[in-house]
């Protein structure tokens, strides 16, 4: 079982980065602990700031800070910058396009047992909705990697999203990457079942289990929610009878909702969104979260079958 | 001394026009903010059309972008494009001079309009220039209104935490906003003490429309070691218009052909 957390890779990336760029800055509301940017902060002491517990200010200096020449990357819990924040992304970062890659960590249900007050469930919504914002939900750390190698790349505004807990792998040392392209993880011509983020290793266990019972099920990796990857959408729409989107986020405005609105455009056939419930989440661990919601890989598996069947 | 004061006149009558012209705008403010706008551009401030793209110019951000009419003016007096375009285009269909500042308009340094954003803006860039060790400054120059919003208190706090001693704030006091005087609305009454209990130099203007004092209070603020400066300059709001003057109605006020002559013929009285 991988330990490393996606947020680790985050800060390892940005460390080996930081050794050659002294522009790299990253910026914390008194998250550098929970965001895994210790190491970074120790390291780059004077390519760090820290913005004590005001995710406002944080979003916004960090916006003046890339104006005057810094390639920013604010971190903080998703739940806050997402939202507490989102006028200053929506005004300093997107409208003003500045060079900030905000980083929502713990995202989703990952603060399990602390409740609908630390969850962000709306923030796929949120960000996608800004004009020039990227929305991106890497899987795994090898993934998340890649990711901000390619964003460190560029200097246009993005939000990524990363879980709390380490993830299993889905891909190893050789994974293919490019930049807001979505990864196949596995092919089949029954089902497609689009997801991103956390829940990918769990749509990757519940193909093998649904192949266990002769149903073959394609499982696209859609870490890019915005720019979609529309052409992958439509290329594995075109193989299979019916698709099922899965995502740790509110049933509107998240993955889902793109994946339908693009289907019934090009290419229209039976979408399923499954995703967390419009209303007031139960506490827990995250997998038992996902377990009552069906969002592990026997959940996935139950709403494909019944996506197939048209239950 | 006399040769700012004129220029302010000047471009009081220009920004009169424009909003003539347009029906739009905030009249009121920029009659207040004006004498501040034109000492920190034509005195105060490194910055101007040939040194706009060069990393040592000083940065301004105009947190109460609602005033972005006066700004233009400004600008366009300073020469980064043609004022009269301005003043003939502003807040017209497909007009780059909207409402709030822009980034579309040459010289305007970031954008802004929501109020409350504009003193982070300055933290970040004045965090940037002690990172790079370099010595433009950064001002900020904010509504007394606008000091209602919390965000201003956590860019207080982070100011004075990085001591931030490249960084300049104006507070245009002039005791009004849309729906009244701000002892109503939402007083500021206290704000030196505010400021300087966040660990700011405070540096009050008992007349902020009067450019030799604003001056003395720059010149103050670029020596203050250590720690960010904040201006408070006590301003008139429709300032140099008598009908407008301290009258919340001015706020954002269209004047008719009557008003128009009448406040051109005051501020001409002035420059003559």
């Amino acid at each position: 079982m991988n330990q490393i957390t996606n947020r680790q890779a985050i800060n390892d990336t940005l460390v080996k980065a930081a050794k050659e760029d002294k522009d790299i800055v990253v910026v914390c509301s008194d998250s550098r602990g929970s965001a895994s940017l210790g190491p970074f902060a120790n390291e780059f002491p004077k390519q760090f700031v820290e913005m004590g517990i005001a995710e406002q200010n944080l979003v916004t200096v960090s916006a003046g800070l890339a104006a005057a020449g810094k390639k920013v990357f604010a971190a903080s819990p998703a739940c806050f910058l997402s939202t507490r924040s989102y006028e200053q992304a929506k005004v300093d970062v997107a409208y003003s396009e500045t060079n900030v890659t905000l980083i929502g960590i713990s995202g989703g249900v990952s603060y399990g047992a602390l409740g609908m007050t630390h969850y962000s469930c709306q923030d796929i919504a949120a960000m996608a909705a800004l004009p020039g914002m990227r929305v991106y939900l890497p899987s795994d750390r090898f993934q998340t990697e890649k990711l901000m190698e390619a964003l460190l790349q560029d200097n246009k505004p993005a939000y990524v999203r990363v879980s709390r807990s380490a993830t299993e792998d889905v891909y190893d040392e050789n994974i293919k990457f490019e930049l807001n392209k979505a990864s196949l993880v596995c092919e089949g011509d029954d089902v497609a079942i689009i997801t991103c983020g956390e829940l990918v290793p769990y749509a990757k266990e519940a193909a093998k289990l649904l192949k266990e019972e002769g149903i073959h099920a394609t499982v696209l990796d859609m870490y890019c929610i915005k720019p979609l990857d529309q052409e992958a959408v439509l290329s594995v729409s075109k193989k299979v009878k019916c698709i099922l989107t899965v995502e740790e986020h509110s049933p509107f405005g998240g993955l889902g909702s793109m994946v339908s609105q693009l289907i019934s455009a090009k290419h229209p056939m039976k979408v399923v969104n499954l995703a967390l419930p419009d209303g007031h989440i139960i506490g827990g661990s995250n997998k038992e979260i996902f377990s009552y919601y069906g969002l592990d890989a026997k959940g996935i598996a139950d709403s494909a079958k019944r996506t197939l069947t048209n239950q | 001394m006399k040769e700012l004061t004129k220029k302010a006149y000047e471009l009081r009558k220009d920004v009169i026009e424009m909003i003539y012209r347009s029906k739009a705008g905030h009249i009121g403010g920029d009659l207040s903010v004006m004498d501040i706008l034109t000492v920190l551009y034509f005195k105060v401030m490194n910055v101007s059309p040939e040194n706009f793209k060069e990393d040592t110019r000083d940065r301004f951000i105009l947190s109460k972008g609602h005033c972005a009419d006066a700004l233009y003016i400004v600008l366009g007096e300073k020469g980064f494009f043609d004022k009269q375009e301005a003043i003939e285009t502003f807040s017209a269909y497909q007009s780059k001079f909207i409402g709030h500042p822009n980034t579309e308009v040459n010289g305007v340094e970031i954008n802004s309009g929501s109020l409350g954003h504009g003193l982070s803006l300055g933290v970040g860039m004045s965090l940037a220039a002690k990172m790079d060790q370099k010595k433009y400054r950064t001002y900020v120059v904010l509504g007394d209104g606008e000091m209602a919003e919390g965000s201003n208190y956590e860019a207080m706090m982070a100011a004075s935490q990085y001591g931030l001693d490249n960084l300049c704030a104006t507070v245009d006091l002039n005791g009004l906003q849309i729906s009244g005087t701000t002892k109503e609305v939402m007083s500021t009454d206290s704000l030196a003490d505010k400021f300087a209990s966040f660990g700011w130099h405070v540096i009050e203007v008992e007349d902020g429309n009067d450019c030799k004092q604003l001056v003395k209070a720059y010149e103050e603020a670029k020596i203050c070691k250590g720690k960010p400066s904040v201006v408070l300059a006590h301003t008139i709001k429709g300032k140099g218009v008598s009908y407008m003057e301290n009258q919340k109605g001015w706020h954002h006020g269209v004047m008719t052909k009557e008003q128009y002559e009448q406040a051109v013929k005051e501020i001409e009285e002035v420059l003559s």
